[in-house]
């Protein structure tokens, strides 16, 4: 059984229609990657799974289960669906840490002491564990989204969307956060990103699906969706791209 | 060739001083003369340079004249401020000082007395502005329910909120005071009239609060609330841990703002004859033939306002060096 399933997926803004019957498969420790124009509905689509975005249409699953709709405690299932954002979206107010912390002691109702313990190897493995005490505004980009990382991976997740995560970036502070995207796909954490940086997709992939005008248009493996488009679409984005000198 | 390197440089240092404008400035400035002569001398000095050809030294000179004319501005109208409050207080052999400053300020018992009010006005705000801080918090928290089952709760939040609003400060404690105590319910037979003038200042400034604390809460990005929310954090957990803390640091200044006109609004109170510091003070103008009774009971408001000013300004500078970059 596939372990996060979509079928069928619309969602509308008002009278805007963005996705338009979503199928999608992803197995377990799988590494899918959303590429696709700005707009195309790759974001709207990681933030239906987790359910930020209600969808309209459709129906998704995660080993099975209903996990859109009604009857869906949303509070679990983003317990188990994490996601990080291009913006990162620290709490300015708190310490690392206490972004961290929070949730797990919140949600998973983890005593602090155990959280801190866990909270503070994720963020040595990021390299991060010195900063625990500083404030999100005082680091830069690069770290700030390596805390957000940790901040998703503090929960145990049995899947990480991670939205654009390094758009917002220097150039120079990418790699230091695509790094820990690499680790994690090594060590089989389940992953679906939407992403332009197409070199870091077609490396860390399992499944490349590209998105055009609210479906998956074209999906496959990152030799085939890269190497050898079959459809008119991908072949012009992917053109664009080589163009732009970012292949 | 040389018409050509003429052509590219800049107007700036081509330009004559504007020499006639910085003279009529600095006549002007005169007004005030401490400062007004050095703009003056350096007006005369740029028309000189001007006049000699030394277009640099002539626009440097000008440009102190100029900054002189604004030091005369900004310093000669407090000058002119404070020459006109003196002139205001010793007119007349000083009739209106007399009438602010008369001997009772020295009188050690119109101050006993006095404090002995304004302690009544400090326990009413102090407890009021705790009430207040939790009411307005839940009035707010009502208003922004989301969705359409709770409707009929943003609509009754909204409803106190206009009403309150609407009705003047003095009004509302005549209607609670009186007309709870003439009503005499059960419960609220064990409260006193400072308990009902309590009650009545929390609606009125519940109501203002309760708005200042909405924009805080609406200020906090969407973002925010979405992370809080992607983390299985509840609708609740989200405010209480993530927006409402936010909201809380940038409201600061607009609450204090309330608090002060609470603080100064308990003076109302005497008017259901509560003997406050107003109170005491028509006592002592009235029994000593003096109007400056009024003068002391402003002295105590402003001797509590200035410092929870400069203390709100402290707690988010501190606030802000902890947690900004830089």
């Amino acid at each position: 059984m596939a372990f996060l399933q979509m079928e069928g997926v619309h969602k509308y803004f008002g009278e805007n229609h963005v996705l338009r019957g979503v199928d999608l498969v992803v197995e377990r420790h799988q590494v899918v990657c959303l590429i696709g124009a700005s707009g195309c509905g790759k974001s709207t689509l990681l933030r239906c799974i987790n359910a930020l975005e209600p969808i309209s249409d459709g129906l998704i699953r995660i080993d099975g289960n209903r996990v859109s709709g009604t009857g869906v405690d949303l509070n679990d299932l983003r317990a188990d669906v994490g996601i990080v954002f291009q913006s990162f979206n620290l709490f300015p107010h708190m310490t690392v840490l206490d972004n961290v912390i929070l949730a797990p002691m919140k949600v998973l109702k983890r005593k602090k002491a155990a959280a801190t313990s866990i909270g503070m190897d994720l963020l040595q493995r990021v390299g991060l564990a010195e900063k625990a005490d500083e404030y999100p505004d005082r680091l830069s980009g690069g770290q700030q989204q390596r805390v957000a990382i940790v901040r998703a991976l503090a929960m145990d997740p049995r899947v990480l969307l991670l939205d654009e995560i390094t758009s917002a970036l220097d150039p120079e502070l990418v790699a230091e956060v695509l790094n820990i995207v690499r680790e994690l796909a090594a060590d089989g954490m389940t992953m679906m990103l939407a992403t332009h940086e197409m070199g870091f997709a077609r490396e860390v992939s399992s499944k490349v699906c590209f998105v055009h005008e609210g479906v998956i248009h074209e999906e496959g493996p990152p030799e085939l969706i890269f190497g050898d488009p079959q459809r008119e679409r991908t072949q012009a984005f992917l053109k664009r791209i080589v163009d732009a000198g970012r292949l | 060739m040389t018409e050509n390197i003429q052509l590219v440089v800049p107007a700036a240092t081509r330009r004559a001083p504007r020499v006639l404008t910085y003279r009529a400035a600095s006549v002007l400035s005169l007004l005030f003369p401490f400062t007004g002569i050095f703009a003056l001398l350096a007006s005369l000095k740029a028309g000189r340079l001007s006049k000699s050809g030394d277009l640099e030294a002539a626009r440097e000179s000008g440009e102190r004249a100029r900054e002189w004319c604004w030091y005369s501005l900004g310093y000669g109208l407090l000058a002119y401020f404070v020459v006109f409050m003196v002139l205001l207080f010793t007119a007349q052999n000083g009739a209106l000082a007399n009438v602010y400053f008369d001997d009772v300020i020295f009188n050690r018992e119109a101050w006993d007395s006095l404090l002995k009010g304004f302690w009544i006005n400090i326990q009413i705000f102090v407890v009021a502005e705790i009430l207040v801080l939790i009411w307005a918090l839940v009035v707010a928290l009502l208003r922004l329910l989301p969705g359409k089952a709770c409707a009929p709760i943003r609509f009754v939040a909204a409803a106190y909120t206009d009403l309150f609003r609407s009705i003047p400060a003095i009004l509302v404690l005549y209607l609670i005071v009186y007309g709870l105590q003439k009503a005499q319910l059960p419960l609220l037979d064990s409260l006193d009239v400072q308990d009902f003038c309590v009650i009545a200042l929390v609606l009125v400034y519940g109501a203002y609060v309760s708005e200042v604390y909405r924009a805080g809460i609406q200020s906090i990005h969407w973002s925010q609330f979405a992370a809080a929310r992607s983390l299985g954090l509840s609708y609740g957990q989200s405010m209480r841990f993530v927006v409402v803390p936010q909201a809380v640091r940038r409201i600061i200044p607009p609450l204090l703002n309330d608090f002060i006109g609470l603080q100064k609004d308990t003076a109302l109170v005497s008017a259901v004859g509560i003997l406050e510091v107003l109170g005491r003070a028509r006592f002592i103008n009235n029994s000593q033939a003096t109007f400056t009774g009024y003068t002391m009971a402003a002295l105590l408001f402003i001797a509590i306002t200035i410092p929870q000013a400069r203390a709100a300004e402290w707690l988010i500078k501190r606030d802000q060096s902890r947690t900004r970059a830089g």
